[in-house]
């Protein structure tokens, strides 16, 4: 699957759709599939504040125990709730279902330090 | 094993990396953890049938004419009492009644084979060969050398009798024989790790590919699909089995697994006997458990178990569990104070309690067992 051009990136394997002041916030096709059958995800609470980068949350798969980062920081505004029942959701559409939660940026510009989507498929190999 | 050691190949490397899988280091060697996905070949073993190599695991051929009482010696179940062609599960104890490895003892004609956990396999051959004294007993190390094919589930029995030159639904469980597979000879075993019926096919190494393949073609049509350490540890846990490591460990007696149904004390003296007898005895020690986990999050291995906010003992496996609806099973050692069915503990997971029961072992058995 490629990694679509209009997201940001890290290199844990994260991505981050910005619409204006909202980040969407989810993992790559390369991340689940490393991880394979996921099982479990415990997101950020809706109203906590996060830093970028920091660990937010767990996503875990058959075999292990993944922390999740956040590519941005702010305000947790939504998350996920189909996930609680069909964790699988993220391995079947990481870009789409399976996104994980949404964030409102806390001063409105655009966060530094991502990667675009050829510099992430750069990294994304096996 | 150092971080530089290479990883061995088994005689099937080349067929698991053109199937796809992902490969991973397991007992000194590069093995498929997984092809499709680990759902979806443990659900082709309990409806169908799944294809595992465990060419990984050791075997070594025990000749001699006092094999039995040799090796009643340093094992805890009866040897001198198998049938020709029978197979039995035994244990290795040290001198304290901890597992040194557990195996299966195959009785062969004029010869047994001990099939050994690849983890354990240098540890077993440096055992047995500094107890051989004078026996009599000569050892042959197979390593690398004969391949170890599983097919499991229920229907191995349909999918492989046409490919044999024997009988197989007259062999019994825990039993073997030798016969051609697709024309290679091969000893066929039912025995297995998964908790269903199957077979497993010992071959030359370099017959291997060519059954493995043949196995394939003839079935992956009707679902066979070819399964590695993933779903088997997964299905083994459902099944209730032990894994050395975790169920069982240098530290960890059969006794403490729930295996004494294995351990034989009117032998005569075996390494460990006195320690298992006084324990069994003594009935203070802790003890494996099954849990089923309330909610999603799983359990593992390592995670703490409390009993009335008490430290009462650990996680030792811990798995997705579909054959029980998708709830989280774990094995946890715990004192026997909590070790009761159908008690309440809890499992702290990232700082959290998460109230697990109680249950008998096994967690999964299959209809008509």
């Amino acid at each position: 699957m490629a990694n679509p051009a209009n997201l940001l990136y890290t290199k844990e394997h994260e991505w981050v759709r910005i619409e204006g002041n909202t980040a969407t916030v989810g993992i790559t096709d390369y991340a689940q599939h490393s991880l394979g059958d996921i099982v479990y995800i415990e997101l950020p609470k809706t109203g906590n504040s996060i830093e970028q980068f920091k660990s937010v949350g767990v996503v875990e798969s058959v075999k292990a125990v993944s922390d999740l980062f956040t590519p941005v920081g702010g305000d947790v505004v939504e998350v996920n709730t189909i996930l609680e029942d069909d964790p699988a959701a993220v391995n079947r559409d990481p870009y789409g279902t399976g996104w994980l939660f949404k964030v409102v940026l806390k001063d409105g510009a655009k966060p530094a330090g991502l990667l675009s989507s050829s510099d992430y498929d750069a990294i994304a190999t096996d | 094993m150092s971080a530089t050691t290479p990883l061995e190949h088994t005689a099937l490397h080349d067929e698991h990396v053109a199937l796809g899988a992902r490969m991973v280091p397991f007992g000194g060697f590069s093995m498929p953890v997984q092809y499709a996905g680990i759902l979806k070949e443990h659900e082709a073993v309990r409806r169908r049938a799944g294809l595992f190599d465990l060419s990984h695991m050791g075997q070594i051929i025990l000749e001699g004419e006092q094999v039995a009482p040799w090796a009643e010696t340093l094992t805890i179940n009866a040897i001198a009492t198998m049938k020709p062609l029978q197979a039995r599960y035994n244990i290795f104890c040290n001198a304290s009644g901890g597992a040194h490895d557990d195996t299966i003892f195959y009785r062969l004609d004029g010869r047994w084979l001990l099939v050994v956990n690849a983890s354990n396999a240098q540890k077993m051959w440096a055992h047995l060969d500094a107890h051989l004294g004078s026996s009599g007993v000569r050892l042959t190390n197979l390593h690398g050398r004969s391949a170890l094919i599983a097919l499991q589930g229920p229907r191995s029995l349909e999918w492989l009798a046409p490919h044999v030159d024997l009988d197989l639904a007259s062999l019994k469980y825990y039993f073997c024989a030798e016969g051609r597979v697709y024309g290679k000879h091969a000893v066929i075993a039912r025995t297995g790790y998964t908790g269903e019926d199957g077979f497993e096919l010992f071959v030359d190494g370099t017959d291997a590919r060519a059954v493995w393949q043949a196995l394939l073609r003839d079935h992956a049509h009707e679902g066979l699909e070819p399964c590695g350490l993933g779903a088997r540890d997964m299905l083994r846990l459902e099944a209730g089995m032990p894994l050395y490591g975790h169920e069982l460990t240098e530290a960890i007696t059969p006794v403490q697994a729930g295996l004494s149904w294995a351990l034989k004390l009117n032998k005569p003296a075996f390494i460990g006997k006195e320690a298992l007898a006084a324990e069994l005895n003594g009935d203070a020690y802790a003890r494996i458990v099954g849990l089923v986990m309330d909610g999603r999050v799983p359990a593992r291995e390592g995670y703490r178990v409390f009993l009335n906010e008490h430290d009462v003992g650990e996680v030792r496996s811990g798995s997705l569990a579909p054959a029980l609806g998708g709830k989280n099973i774990a094995t946890a050692l715990v004192s026997k104070e909590a070790a009761t069915i159908g008690a309440t503990l809890a499992v702290e997971i990232r700082s959290a309690r998460h109230v697990a029961t109680v249950v008998p072992l096994p967690f999964y058995k299959r209809p008509n067992a």
